[in-house]
């Protein structure tokens, strides 16, 4: 049996009410911590483990926590970002839900490595549901002296708090989020400074994603060396899989990073295939930003070696022909789908989230819309297609976050793998589907 | 539906709760607590936001007028419009056209007579698009107020325009209760 971190009690009724989480060896973990290790040995722990950020970017946890300015006299905070938004992620909305205990102790975890005695979890405004129990999830870690002032008698304090967005996916970029939780609009900062040193109300600060800080309790209860044994590579560990889109069992799956792509798919145990028994013709692998890979090299690299679910595996073979795990939002298309009007919809989304503040974002994913409109309703030309990878090519890398980035890959991978079916799309003077 | 300019000021058990809430963040961070009160202003005021009550929601926080225009004009869960007693909001980005979101909306519109944006002549329904819901597991998604409805099917869709129609359903209620 794959192992299962995240998700190993998910099914447990009543999981998440206090009582059943701790008769499960819940907050067991806070106790070890801060019973047997100073912060920095926490912090070691999770380093030593392999953890990488679980939001989309990979970057090693540890590492980022390493980064937290413990010389300055302001406080720190841990903030955890759950502005669940990329399109085809829905993994951190059900652990909040389901399990909020163990968000709440990876957030306690996680306070005590960085020094942090106030820390928040940002949530998307459309989830108030979820936010609801988290709060009340919140007050029982409260009222069993988990949460507040002198936990279990250490001297460690902190306050914990639940914060609502409003409906903008700009503020799951970490200093959009930052802005937004100071009660601004969710304008990126210019980066450096990093959150590190200065972040929340200008003080050291680390976000991490709700997938990344519930997987805390299990590596100090386990210890980093039964983490890191797990997984492939530097690609360590589980991985939440949220699956959609033509497959026969869509929904969120815990994998050991490692796992063939072709069994993900096809296996009864996850996907359980493709529908309606029709070819698979795409998939979008780690959330919309990420470039989409046709069939053949989804299941295979262009080396012909079998792909694998990990960050390396994924990107093998570079954008050419490669993509990237990101958030792990799985978005498969079968033979029925137009890419075209798939990705219409993906440019509608980043041209609708823009914030605004650069200019070849904010033009360019209104543009790439319009060109995308005109090409799936038969109107456009040859020359809009060069015009539209020329457009994603001066978005990329030239805006302050990686929105813009996230809005030109989709369409710069769409057209290198599928340019015969926009050059269709203009031929017929129609969609083809 | 609500045409005046909507003037809130919050019962005594809401300045409870946005006092709780304001005391969440460090002191002299109270602006921290403008999409929390936002939220709940919005839902005193028949599900949208006039400048009345942003002004009100501004000398709340002791913030300028301009600090709550320039922060509601900005995320797309507050409406600077009035709406409908009962907002249905149709998820269309990608995971969910790849099941038929298109479909759900279409139906939604048929049903009720108007197009995406518009409230019904009776002020009981308005039918907004939204970007992704995080739901693409169960797609197609809508969400009305706090509910999220998944799966959803024309005939679902029907059960619930009856159920709604039935119970009068007003989508804006405090989202914190």
């Amino acid at each position: 049996m794959p192992q299962k971190i995240l998700l190993e009690h998910i099914d447990v009724p009543g999981l998440a009410s206090y009582e059943v989480y701790r008769k499960l060896g819940g907050y067991t973990a806070v106790e070890k911590a801060l019973k047997n290790y100073t912060p920095d040995e926490v912090t070691q722990e999770v380093t030593k483990s392999g953890l990488r950020g679980r939001g989309g970017a990979g970057f090693p946890t540890g590492l980022k926590w390493g980064f937290i300015d413990k010389k300055s006299k302001n406080p720190r905070y841990l903030v955890c970002n759950y502005d669940e938004s990329e399109p085809g992620t829905f993994k951190d909305r059900h652990i909040g839900f389901l399990n909020p205990h163990q968000l709440i102790e990876g957030m306690i975890l996680g306070s005590y490595a960085l020094g942090a005695n106030t820390s928040y979890i940002y949530i998307r405004g459309e989830l108030f549901y979820v936010l609801r129990g988290l709060e009340k999830a919140i007050d029982e870690a409260y009222r069993n002296g988990f949460l507040g002032d002198n936990i279990k008698g250490s001297g460690y304090s902190l306050n914990l708090y639940c914060h609502p967005g409003a409906g903008a996916y700009i503020c799951g970029e970490e200093t959009a989020l930052l802005e937004s939780l100071e009660g601004k609009r969710g304008n990126p900062r210019i980066k450096p400074p990093f959150p590190a040193i200065v972040g929340l109300y200008g003080c050291p600060t680390v976000v991490n994603n709700v997938e990344t800080i519930a997987t805390l309790p299990w590596i100090i209860n386990h210890g980093s060396d039964s983490y890191a044994a797990i997984g492939i590579g530097n690609s360590k560990g589980t991985k939440l899989i949220s699956a959609c889109g033509h497959i026969n069992k869509p929904g969120i799956y815990e994998i050991e990073m490692g796992l063939p792509v072709e069994e993900f798919i096809y296996s009864d145990e996850y996907c359980g295939g493709i529908r309606n028994g029709n070819k698979l013709k795409a998939v979008v692998a780690g959330g919309s930003s990420v470039p989409i890979l046709p069939a053949s090299l989804i299941l295979k690299t262009a080396g012909g070696e079998p792909r694998l679910m990990s960050y390396e595996s994924l990107a093998d073979g570079g954008f050419q022909t490669g993509t990237m795990l990101g958030s792990g939002g799985f978005i498969v298309m079968d033979e029925t789908t137009c890419i075209v009007k798939n990705l219409l919809t993906f440019s509608r989304f980043y041209h609708h989230e823009s914030c605004g503040q650069c200019s070849p974002c904010r033009e360019g994913t209104g543009w790439m819309e319009k060109i995308l409109t005109r090409l799936e309703n038969g109107q456009g030309t040859m020359k809009d297609i060069d015009l539209l990878a020329n457009i994603a090519k001066h978005i990329d890398g030239n805006t302050i976050c990686p929105l813009g980035d996230a809005a030109a890959w989709p369409v710069a991978s769409a057209i290198r793998h599928f340019r015969d079916e926009f050059e269709e799309h203009v031929k017929l003077q129609k969609c083809p589907f | 539906m609500q045409s005046q300019p909507g003037i809130i000021e919050f019962n005594a058990e809401t300045l409870d709760l946005v006092n709780k809430i304001v005391s969440r963040y460090p002191v002299g961070r109270q602006k921290s607590a403008l999409l929390p009160v936002l939220h709940i202003a919005q839902a005193e005021n028949n599900g949208w936001l006039s400048s009345e009550t942003m002004d009100y929601v501004a000398s709340l926080l002791s913030i300028q007028p301009i600090e709550v225009y320039e922060v509601a004009s900005f995320y797309s869960m507050f409406n600077l419009q009035p709406v409908g007693n009962c907002v249905i909001e149709v998820c269309q980005t990608g995971p969910c056209w790849l099941n038929g979101s298109e479909a759900i909306l279409a139906h939604f519109e048929k049903r009720l007579g108007i197009k995406a944006g518009e409230t019904t002549a009776d002020g009981r329904f308005t039918i907004k698009t939204v970007e992704c819901l995080a739901a693409c597991g169960n797609a197609p998604v809508i969400q009305v107020g706090t509910e999220y409805h998944e799966n959803m099917s024309t005939a679902k869709a029907d059960a619930l325009l009856e159920k709604w129609k039935t119970e009068n359903k007003i989508s804006h209620t405090n989202p914190y209760l």
